[in-house]
């Protein structure tokens, strides 16, 4: 028989307690390498869509913030486009789509200021509702979660990802709160009671 | 363009380190108690930010130089670290974007929440980044970084190691892992080492030294590949034949 040869892919480990130093160094003052940090701005005066933020907390299973985890977000532009490697077309060139930001070293509190973003197809046609990929790393946490947000003001009864979690009591984790006026809280929960569902993807 | 965005393969989360490792203990009440809830991956994870080599500054891939005052460098063994990143089909992958980060030749890091006892060295940050060439490979100077203590269990010590982020072309692909160097006796006895279930898996993350590549009465060279996940084509996804 022949042999498959399809490499192993790296083990990943922890980002550590000091991932700012390599990914964010602006936010730990460690100034003059880069102009500013990969991923703190999404959106400018031209981008088009919706103006909306988007803040939370990491909490772990004791119920307490995490003050050094660091949250990344990729999302489509208002018209449900990817702004890289969508095979549909171009997207709105005023937005980046991706985001990284580091939990307040107080409180934990993290934000992203962004636009509301349109729907994306799932492999099979139907559209799945308007969502934003979440990728969250921290010390303690050996291999990224993957998670989604979904919206409060959005039809998410027909989403084909929402309708397969077998524990729809679980589904509630995954869509962010209004909290004011185009300000979103989405908290994720590593463990516990609230925990969070978190994707295999 | 049908076969750049394919599905990704599979991770097989026998061979990544579990969530929970109670020898590592910070994982105890930060690891998810729930199973993950496995689906194939839609566009939201085959695409990803690309970014372009304009972002990138001349001294970006040179932590010798990148943090140092004029005329200065920063003080420990010099050395090269090079490698490709491939997919799991053994293709290099181009334009991929490789951050790095890292103690100080004492294990020191430049960080407000780190208080070990060995200085800084102010010609020292600690981070640089670059981007895969055309063959996925890469390669930057830096000082080798000391090990480090830190508080797990009463006497743990971190193997000498830096830290990398990977970005793929998809989202699905993101990945942080660590380089150990070849020989440190520590890596077997590191909780967060430990954390990979396989031997096999371990070796993977543990760079030789190149004395091909080392630069004479300059740096000597380390060598580190990294392999991130590969794509299947979908070319035929949704007709009958299947793939």
């Amino acid at each position: 028989m022949q042999e498959l040869k399809h490499l192993k892919e790296s083990a990943s480990q922890t980002a550590g307690p000091y991932v700012h130093i390599g990914c964010v160094p602006n936010f730990c003052d460690i100034k003059g390498v880069y102009p500013h940090d990969l991923g703190d701005t999404m959106v400018n005066a031209e981008t088009r869509g919706e103006r909306i933020t988007i803040k939370g907390t990491v909490y772990d299973g004791t119920g307490t913030p995490l003050k050094d985890a660091m949250v990344e977000i990729w999302q489509a532009d208002a018209n449900g486009i990817y702004p890289s490697n969508d095979p549909r077309g171009a997207a709105d060139p005023n937005f980046t789509g991706w985001g990284r930001k580091a939990g307040d070293y107080d409180t934990g509190e993290w934000a992203f200021d962004t636009i509301r973003p349109g729907a994306v197809p799932f492999p099979d046609g139907r559209m799945m509702a308007p969502h934003i990929t979440f990728w969250i790393v921290a010390r303690g946490i050996n291999i990224g979660l993957h998670t989604r947000m979904y919206f409060p003001d959005a039809d998410n009864g027909a989403d084909p990802l929402l309708m397969r979690i077998e524990h729809q009591n679980r589904v509630p984790t995954l869509i962010a709160r209004l909290e004011t006026d185009g300000v979103y809280r989405f908290d994720i929960h590593l463990q516990g009671e609230k925990e969070t569902v978190f994707l295999d993807v | 363009m049908t076969d750049q965005n394919g599905a990704f393969f599979h991770r097989d989360r026998s061979w990544q380190p579990p969530a929970y490792c109670p020898n590592y203990k910070t994982s105890v009440v930060r690891s998810p108690q729930k199973a993950l809830i496995s689906m194939n991956t839609t566009l939201s994870e085959q695409t990803g930010p690309v970014f372009g080599h304009n972002i990138l500054g001349a001294l970006d891939n040179d932590l010798i130089l990148n943090y140092a005052a004029e005329g200065e460098m920063a003080i420990g063994e010099r050395i090269i670290v090079h490698g490709r990143v491939l997919d799991q089909n053994g293709r290099g992958i181009p334009g991929v974007l490789l951050e790095f980060w890292q103690a100080n030749a004492g294990g020191r890091y430049r960080h407000k929440k780190e208080g070990y006892l060995a200085p800084l060295d102010p010609n020292f940050g600690g981070c640089g980044r670059t981007i895969t060439d055309e063959n996925g490979g890469y390669s930057f100077r830096t000082i080798k970084p000391g090990a480090y203590p830190w508080p797990n269990r009463a006497n743990d010590w971190r193997p000498a190691h830096i830290h990398f982020s990977l970005f793929g072309s998809g989202f699905a692909q993101r990945l942080i892992t660590q380089m150990y160097f070849e020989g440190d006796p520590l890596i077997w006895k590191c909780p967060i080492v430990e954390t990979i279930p396989s031997r096999e898996a371990i070796e993977q993350l543990i760079a030789p030294l190149d004395m091909e590549n080392t630069v004479p009465m300059d740096a000597r060279a380390y060598k580190f590949d990294m392999v991130l996940r590969g794509r299947r084509s979908t070319l035929f996804e949704n007709r009958k034949e299947g793939n």
